[in-house]
Order: structure tokens, then C-alpha cells, then sequence
């Protein structure tokens, strides 16, 4: 037995090794299932098995935490495994090769574009960062992505189809392509060159060979599969705490106080919950089913959105991050551009939907 | 053989380095397991998705964390 063999053996040995059409079949099925399933399920045992009663104070929460928990849980496993898959076929290192040689006005439409199908965390910001402008991406170009691609997150985005539709999913998903284009292309009018780090520049031109690693489908699936399960263990706290949140202002919180914080009547109502987000960084899982209780008592929509997308874009650990390749000054600007973005779209959207 | 984990010390890295280790044990090939931090080094390499993974220079994986058992297939092939 060659060592190969032996190898392959003992990969072999751990698990038994179904046929991949066949796991994909069966998981799809389980989940259509289940998906089905939850609602009657969950309203059977809040309103059936524990007899609460609909429209108390009691059963109005009970029933939304157990609608929710079962129902965000399900679109998270599902949507996340299939966007994973999908964007296993964006990595930067071709999102690189497209964007190299484009107009500064294409360029940031494609660089924010590709943000919303690139995976991106902030522990890879600085190799990205490094690699663009390695092959001479115009800074406005590498902002414009930076920003989109954690802004248009794929947690936020399938929570918010799940639980509000696709309609306010893909509004979110526009108005972040469109801070993302306009605060690329306001960063690179800025000229703010000379704050990125010198070390950084002298490696232009020096782009390492394009590299290109293929995969096989088993693998991606397995990629796909082994990335949501970690998501998901890591989230589901923060997930049951946020559901938890959601069901008691369903249940108990009068419109009127959420409508004298959040509503239009107060002004500062979209700058007061971008400040609120801030330390909620990468708790968008948390914090959605809380946002969707407060619209569900006339949280206007341009509040929700600014609330979201500041959950997503500002955060503090990337900012700190990035300090590794670019001055405090430019990341100021970049954290400025971003805020007001955020808030524009705030205040357009209040204003748009009455 | 030389197995490069090139990353800058996320949770991500050190499961890859735990992956190769192992593999390095399955395949059974000497081989030493280092870790890469700097920066240049890494964009060298041409990767910009962490965690990324070097066997005698040649970069066989970025942007993701293969398996052990990969990883063993790879050692016995290079």
C-alpha cells in the first residue's frame, strides 16, 4: 500500500463516505421541511400546548420568540451555505485581477459590486489592502470595496429578506452599493495618498504571481458547510439574547414610547442609532430581530436602514486594523465618508417612505 | 519539507496550523510547520485571503481551511 493509499484510507475510515448528490438531496429536503413545519409548529405550542392567549402581552412575546429562534436559525443554516458557496468563486485575488487596468469610474462600481459577493474579515483587510494597491488599484477604488464588503453583509442581508421580505433586503443592498460608490469616489477625489504607510507603496508593481488553486465540488460544499456551522455556534447566543429582546418589546413595549425615541417626530432619531451601533459591531445576527419589533411598533424604515448598515460598516476593530497600512487621518476620513453615507441614506429614506 | 501557514494570527490561522500538523503527522513526512505574519511576506506569495498555505514554496490553498486529510494528500504528491 503506498502512502497515498494509506492517506486516502484513513480519510476514508473517519466518516462514512455517502455519495455528495446524495447529502445535497437529503439536506435540501430536511430543510424544506422544517421550513414548512415551523410556523404551525411554533404557533401550535404557544397558543395550543401552554393555552396563551392570542393578543395578551404574554403570548404575543412567547409566540414571536418561538416563531422567530426556529425560523432565523433555519435561514441561516440554509442561505448562508448556499451564499458561502457561492461566493467561494469571488476571492479577492480575482476580484484583483478584474479591477486591474479599469477606469477610476468603472473601476468603483465594479470594486463596490464585487463587495457584496466577496467574503472579507477584518483580519484580512490588510492583505487586501496591501494586494490592491500592489496592482495599482486607484485608492478610491480599494475604498469603495472596503466599504461595501463588510456593509453589504450576508447575515444582514438574509435576516432582513427572512424577516421583512425581499424588498427591504434589497433596499439595503442598494443603498450600500451606493455609499460604497460615492464614498470610493469621494476618498479618491480627496488625494489622500501620502497617508498610506510608504512600505505599502514601495510594494506597487511588485504583485506576486496570480495564483490559482482549483477545487473540487465536495470540497467547496465542505468549505460551504463547515463555515455556516461555525457562524452559526458563534451567533446563536447573541441570536437567542437579540430574539429574547424582539419578543419582550413585541409583547410589552408601547408604540408610543418607541415612536417618541425612534420616530420621525424626533430629528436626531437617525444619528442617535448609528451612535448605538457602533459597539454593536458584527452582532447584526443579535440585533435584527430586535430592529424588526421596533418597526413592527413604526420605527420608521430610513432609521432601520442607518441602524443596519452602521451595525455592519463602522467597526472599530477594522479601523484599528487597517492603522497597519494607512495613517490615522485617512482612516478618520474613511470612517467620516462612511458615517455620513450612512446617515444620508437615513434621512433619504424617512423621507421618501412616509 | 518546508509547510507554510501564512495569516496574521487569527482563530482561522491557528486551526489551519493545527490541520497541517496533523496532516504532516497522517502523511507521515518530515516536515516543519512555520508560521507567517509579516505582511510583505505573505503578499509575496501573491495571497490576499487569509489564512494561506505553502508546501516548499508553492501556495496550494488561500481563503479557506482545508482539511487535515487535504492537506496529507498534498504532502505525499509535492
Amino acid at each position: 500500500m503506498t502512502a497515498l493509499s494509506l492517506v486516502r484510507g484513513r480519510g476514508r475510515g473517519r466518516r462514512p463516505h455517502l455519495p455528495l448528490p446524495l447529502v445535497v438531496t437529503a439536506a435540501t429536503t430536511a430543510w424544506l421541511v422544517a421550513w414548512i413545519a415551523e410556523a404551525p409548529l411554533a404557533g401550535w405550542i404557544s397558543f395550543d400546548l401552554l393555552r396563551l392567549e392570542h393578543g395578551s402581552q404574554l403570548g404575543e412575546a412567547v409566540g414571536f420568540f418561538l416563531l422567530d429562534v426556529p425560523k432565523v436559525l433555519l435561514l441561516l443554516l440554509g442561505i448562508v451555505t448556499v451564499v458561502t458557496l457561492v461566493r467561494g468563486f469571488f476571492s479577492p485575488e480575482r476580484v484583483r485581477a478584474a479591477l486591474a487596468g479599469r477606469g477610476l469610474m468603472a473601476g468603483t462600481v465594479t470594486a463596490a459590486s464585487f463587495g457584496i459577493v466577496t467574503p472579507f474579515c477584518s483580519c484580512s483587510a490588510v492583505p487586501l489592502f496591501i494586494g490592491f494597491v500592489e496592482a495599482g488599484i486607484p485608492l478610491g477604488v480599494t475604498f469603495a470595496f472596503l466599504i461595501s464588503s463588510p456593509m453589504v453583509n450576508e447575515v444582514a442581508l438574509v435576516l432582513l429578506w427572512g424577516l421583512f421580505g425581499p424588498g427591504i433586503a434589497l433596499l439595503y443592498m442598494a443603498s450600500g452599493l451606493v455609499v460604497a460608490i460615492i464614498g470610493g469616489l469621494v476618498i479618491g477625489r480627496l488625494g489622500l495618498e501620502r497617508y498610506v504607510e510608504d512600505y505599502v507603496w514601495a510594494m506597487q508593481g511588485t504583485a506576486g504571481p496570480g495564483i490559482e488553486v482549483k477545487l473540487t465540488a465536495e470540497q467547496r460544499l465542505g468549505d460551504a458547510w463547515r463555515y455556516t456551522k461555525d457562524l452559526v455556534r458563534k451567533i446563536t447566543p447573541y441570536l437567542l439574547v437579540g430574539i429574547g429582546i424582539g419578543a419582550l418589546i413585541h409583547g410589552y413595549a408601547p408604540t408610543e414610547l418607541v415612536a417618541a425615541i425612534g420616530g420621525r417626530s424626533n430629528p436626531l432619531a437617525v444619528p442617535l442609532v448609528v451612535l448605538i451601533a457602533i459597539p454593536l459591531y458584527s452582532n447584526a445576527a443579535g440585533t435584527i430581530p430586535i430592529v424588526q419589533a421596533l418597526l413592527g411598533k413604526g420605527m420608521p424604515l430610513g432609521t432601520t436602514l442607518a441602524f443596519m448598515m452602521s451595525i455592519t460598516a463602522i467597526s472599530l476593530p477594522e479601523f484599528i486594523i487597517l492603522r497597519r497600512v494607512i495613517r490615522w487621518q485617512l482612516i478618520a476620513v474613511f470612517a467620516t465618508v462612511v458615517t455620513i453615507g450612512i446617515l444620508f441614506t437615513g434621512y433619504l429614506f424617512n423621507a421618501l417612505i412616509a | 519539507m518546508k509547510i507554510e501557514v501564512l495569516g496574521p494570527g487569527c482563530a482561522n490561522c491557528v486551526r489551519l496550523e493545527a490541520n497541517a500538523r496533523e496532516a504532516v503527522v497522517m502523511a507521515g513526512v518530515e516536515a516543519e510547520v512555520v508560521k507567517v505574519s509579516d505582511y510583505r511576506q505573505i503578499a509575496a506569495y501573491g495571497v490576499m485571503s487569509t489564512p494561506g498555505l505553502v508546501i516548499d514554496g508553492k501556495v496550494v490553498s488561500y481563503g479557506r481551511i482545508p482539511t487535515a486529510g487535504d492537506i496529507a494528500l498534498w504532502l505525499t504528491e509535492a
